[in-house]
Formats: C-alpha cells, structure tokens, sequence
C-alpha cells in the first residue's frame, strides 16, 4: 500500500522527529517497501487468534512496598542538558498568545 | 603482550586465578594490551576502560590475597554491551543521542558482573539502540569481523562478538531482541546465548522492545557461556518480567555434553530457498553429526514460522516507537535548538532529528504508523496474532521433541556497506532467530564449521523450550566437542590471519573513536517544519502502552 510523503511527514510529527525534506522522500519509498512485507501477517491471523503481547506467563507482579533511598537531586541532575536552581530548565511549552 | 593469557578460556582463567598461577591483573593487563594491538582494526570497543578494569582485578587479587571464596569467573575480563548502565564508564548505545552519558545507576546485570569479581573491560559497539544486524548502524562506526575485517561481524551485539573473536576478551555480553546475540556469535564463529525471556534482568538495559529484549552470553565455548550464563542471570525484583524460578543448570549441562536419546526436530521452515548453500552444508553435517551421538532427528514442522519476520518487524518497531520516546532532549543527553526562542516540542524533534541515525528513525515511524489509529488493527493486532501462532508451532513441536534445531542464519557474514542502503535485505539476517524471541523460549548459535565457497563460520541454532536453558547446553557442548574432535582444533583456530593481520599496525589506536562517523552528524537545521501537534507524545498515537512488557495481559 502506498506511503505517501504527507504520511509520513505525519508520522514524523507524532514522533517528534524534524525530517528535512530528501528525509522525508527516502522515507516514503522504503517504509511502503517494508509495510508492504509486513501486511503478510494479514494472510494467516484469522478471528478468534488472541492476539499474544508477551512472552512471559506473568500478570500483576508485586512487590513489597520498601522505602529505598532515591537516587538524589544532584545525581538526578548530573546529565541534565541544562538545570538551574536545583531543577531541569527546559524550554517553554505554552505560547505567547 | 602475553597472547597465552589471552588465548585461554574464561574457565581456565578462572581457575589459574584462584590456584595463584597468574593474577587478575596480569590476565587484565594481558586484555588490554591486545585490545591495544588490534582494536583499531576490529573497533570493538566504544569505551576502553583500563583504570576501572585493573582496580576490580586488584580487587580480585585481594579477595585471593584474604583467602575469601572467588566466584567461578573471578578475574575474568569481559566486554559488556554499551546498552547496560554503567556508573563508572559512559552509556551510549551506539547513538549520538547519548553520546558521553553517565547513567547515575548500574544494570542489574552490571552489579552481579561486579559483585561475581568480573573485570568489565570496556563497551562494546552495537547497532543503535539494538536495531541493526550488522554494527553498521552505530553512530561511532562499525565494527569489523576478525575473520574478514572487510565484513560486518553481525548485530546488534557485533562488538560484543568481534572482541571476544578476536581475543580481546573471553567473555562478552549482549542483548538479543530479534537475534542480536546469536546472528552475530554465527557469523564470527563463536557461541552466543539468548535465555529464556525473563531469565536475565532487563533492569538497567536501555530498552529497545520490551516483551523481546533477552540479555545473555557470548563466548568461545560452550563451558564459558554457560558459567557466564549462571552469573548473571536470576530473579531480579527490579524487573517486572523476571521469572521468579531458579537458573536452569546450564553449567552442569555444559559439562554433560550427551545428546543420546535426546529428541532432535529439524525445522522444514528454516531451510532451502534463500539459503547459502556453504550454511546448509554444514547444517547438513551437523544433523548427520547429531545421529551419530546417539540423537533421535526427525523433520518437524512449524507452518507460521514464515510469518515471524513480518511480525517481529511490526511489534519490535512498535514497542520501539514507544520506548524511544523517552529521549525528549529535557534530562539527559543530547539537545538541540534551545536558543530560547524555541518550544521544547520544537527542541525535542530537532534533537531527534540529529540525535537518532537512519534506522532508528525509519523503525519508530514504522512502529508510529503500525500503532496509528485506523491501522492498529491491521498491523500491530494481526502480527499480535501471529505471535500466538509462533507459540502454538512452538508447543506442538516441543511436544514431539525436546529441542529444534535450524541454521543460525541464513548466509554467512556479509560484506560492509552490502545491506546499508536496502531495510529488507538486511532484516532477513534475523530470519532463524526471530521466532525464538516472539515466543521468548531460549536459544543457542554454536560454530558448525565454515562455509566452502568463502570460508566463513556458520552458526548451528538450538531452540528449546520456556526455562529449558539447560537443554542448549547439553547439545551445544556435545557438538562442540564432537566437532572438535573432527577438525582437531576448535574454529577459531583457522581464523587464518587473526593473529598477523590484526598484529599489524599495533598500537594503531584507541584515540579517536568517537565523532567520526558522518552520519553521526545529521545536522537538523532550523525551520524545518518542526513542532506542530501538540497532541501526542512520540508514538503514543494509540495503543501498546508505554511498556509494552508489564501490563496487557493477553498470554498466551
């Protein structure tokens, strides 16, 4: 099925990514090439197949509720791209307007 | 340098350890001086570690010195996947995105290394975040196959793989999601192990697809994947997924090394058509190989192994779409763009756009489109279906015999640049694995010989089922050691060359390792259309939570 080059930059904006424009049309050709071979799955997953989303045989995994140290402002800080007062500084996420 | 330290086994190292015939440090010294030698052709490595490595074999010499018990690979250097945190050395996952980052915490897996007396030498190159079957995906370069240094030495755990091929290390660790531990242990010869899912913890392992990731061993024997096999896998309350159960005993297992009467199933699927004919040759040889031990081999069939890649490549980058959407440029790593005139939605697709190489951003909109709204159904639902079928094969098979076995990979180790530019040619190195990790039971790749028509290792797979661990290496190590027996030497030692090649040039260099690659640098310029929707978050578009592991119930 044909993936058109407004798709993707569709896709490329639910995923954040800033594509340049030759991105976006290499994108185009291969992911239509892949999501063409991957539509075989359509061939044998019939109504009623419940669908398996993991491997391991586990539902609601428990554990005591232990107090543990955390790791620390500092640390958590240590790798921050940029941290002031103590914090994350980050860039705005509201306009003006 | 002292190539008799290096040549030797993790068990053997272990062993002369603690009998005070060597000490931890000079087999750590040994490593690092080879690692000097030949790494600037085989680029294993991504980070060195030479201060951290003496100073934990110090501290095994201590221990020794004191008269406390050693564990059973105290001393012995390993290389550790750049996908495990590591608080004393830099976590990158082959991506520019993390580029230099300490993670504040160790991996679970990292602990036990420490706490066994393991001497972790340094990182180890991979494909980006694990999506890759060839190392050509890392952001600092590929790494290259002892055997040929003009080839690719498999992925994603291809550094992982080419240092312990090429001597630099006995022992190294990767993770295997579609096969990233057995497809690159094929093609450079040597074994490589994916537990049963959840037989070794996730914690601390920058995840790539959750209900898939598998860390395990890579080794030159049987003997020594299964000792690191033992060390580093177990319950860890850390992780969700991890089964409470004991390790299976591999090491035991190892040791038994007898397959008569055991149960063999060929898989007709992975076979024939596709296939090098150098791979089936020697698969061929070691069916017969098997009999002769006394193993019943039968054809079984599994009909929907056919379909596993499609749904792997839809539930892997989908998973992926997800996880990934962790690196918003706002705690760690990289940033791009946050001159203050830009949102941090604007800042988080310009630092996606350079932070992440080709695949990764090819696979989380793949994943982002299999989640979509309109086409969840379609894609990410049918393959979940598939998924089921895959088990079901494998719980029908599993009833007539005790283990499967299959080519590890389709051809031997192919040429740098072959694959780069073509996704699908690339994804079907993963063809024999991939059905393991769908159904998360665990698997083997043992050296089965060479392949004629270009002399390169070919990888004998071993499936068994959900916590039967042990079952890989009882078989693994039979026809190790019967294969042996045959050749008179073990495989590696007709990696004509290994020794003269990669001793040329040495000292060639560890510097200048990272930041070289040009595609590192995709510069994302300003005003490319970044930053509208608000709405949602990177691939949550719908669907498969944020860890598709916990959660989702379903089983099978």
């Amino acid at each position: 099925m044909p993936i058109t080059r407004v798709e993707v930059a569709h896709l490329a904006t639910l995923s954040r990514l800033a594509l340049s424009d030759e991105e976006l049309d290499r994108y185009a050709g291969q992911l239509e090439a892949i999501i063409t071979a991957v539509a075989r799955v359509q061939e044998v997953a019939a109504e009623g197949i419940p669908p398996t989303s993991h491997a391991a045989d586990l539902v609601n995994v428990f554990r005591s509720d232990v107090v543990v140290p955390p790791i620390g402002a500092a640390a958590a800080l240590d790798q921050a791209p940029a941290a002031e007062q103590g914090r994350f500084r980050v860039p705005r996420i509201l306009t003006e307007d | 340098m002292n190539t008799e330290l290096t040549a030797m086994t993790a068990a053997e190292i272990a062993t002369a350890i603690a009998g005070g015939q060597v000490t931890a440090v000079e087999v750590t010294r040994a490593h690092l001086d080879r690692i000097e030698a030949v790494d600037g052709q085989v680029r294993a490595f991504l980070h060195v570690a030479p201060d951290a490595a003496l100073s934990a074999a110090r501290a095994v010499d201590n221990r020794r010195a004191a008269g406390d018990p050693l564990g059973p690979l105290a001393g012995v250097p390993l290389a550790l996947k750049d996908v495990f945190t590591t608080r004393d050395m830099p976590t990158t996952c082959g991506s520019r995105i993390l580029q230099g980052w300490r993670p504040p915490y160790d991996a679970t897996i990292t602990t036990r290394l420490r706490q066994a007396g393991v001497v972790i030498l340094g990182k180890a190159n991979m494909d980006e975040f694990a999506m890759g079957s060839s190392t050509e995906n890392s952001a600092y370069g590929p790494s290259h196959n002892p055997w040929d240094l003009s080839r690719v030495p498999g992925g994603s755990s291809g550094g992982s793989a080419a240092a312990v091929t090429a001597f630099e290390a006995p022992l190294g660790i990767g993770t295997d999601t579609g096969g990233s531990i057995r497809q690159p242990a094929a093609v450079c010869g040597i074994v490589g192990v994916k537990p049963t899912y959840g037989g070794s913890s996730r914690y601390g392992v920058v995840a790539f697809a959750s209900s898939l990731d598998s860390p395990g061993p890579l080794a030159r024997t049987v003997l020594d994947a299964a000792l690191l096999h033992e060390v580093m896998s177990g319950h860890d309350p850390c992780d969700s997924t991890s089964v409470d159960a004991p390790v299976p005993p591999v090491v035991a297992a190892a040791r038994q090394a007898d397959v008569a009467g055991l149960r063999v199933g060929v898989v007709t699927e992975l076979g024939g058509d596709g296939y090098q004919a150098g791979v089936l040759a020697r698969f061929g040889e070691a069916v017969e190989l098997l009999e002769s031990l006394g193993a019943k081999v039968t054809e079984v069939s599994c009909p929907h192994f056919s379909y596993a890649l499609p749904a792997y490549y839809l539930i892997a980058p989908s998973e992926c779409s997800s996880n990934l959407a962790r690196f918003d440029a706002m705690r760690y790593g990289l940033r791009v763009g946050d001159d203050g005139t830009r949102s941090a939605a604007e800042v988080m697709s310009l630092t996606r756009a350079a932070g992440f190489g080709a695949e990764v951003k090819r696979r989380i909109m793949l994943g982002t489109y299999a989640l979509s709204s309109g086409y969840y159904d379609a894609y990410y639902g049918k393959a979940q279906q598939v998924r089921t079928l895959i088990c079901r094969d494998f719980d029908a098979a599993f009833e007539q015999v005790d283990v499967l076995i299959s080519p590890s990979t389709p051809t031997t180790a192919f040429p740098i640049g072959e694959r780069a530019d073509d996704p699908m040619a690339m994804y079907l190195a993963d063809l024999c694995t991939i059905p393991s990790d769908l159904a998360g039971n665990a698997a083997i790749s043992v050296p089965c010989g060479l392949a004629p028509e270009d002399g390169l290792p070919v990888g004998l797979q071993i499936m068994a089922p959900v916590l039967a661990d042990d079952r890989l290496y009882r078989v693994g190590a039979a026809v190790e050691a019967a294969l042996e027996q045959r050749w008179g030497h073990p495989l590696l030692a007709e990696a004509a060359g290994l020794d003269a090649r990669a001793g040329q040039d040495a000292g060639a260099g560890q510097d200048a390792r990272a930041g070289q690659d040009a595609r590192a640098g995709q510069d994302a310029g300003a005003g490319q259309d970044a930053g509208a929707g608000q709405d949602a978050g990177a691939g949550q578009d719908a669907g498969a939570g944020q860890d598709a592991g916990a959660g989702q119930g379903a089983g099978r």
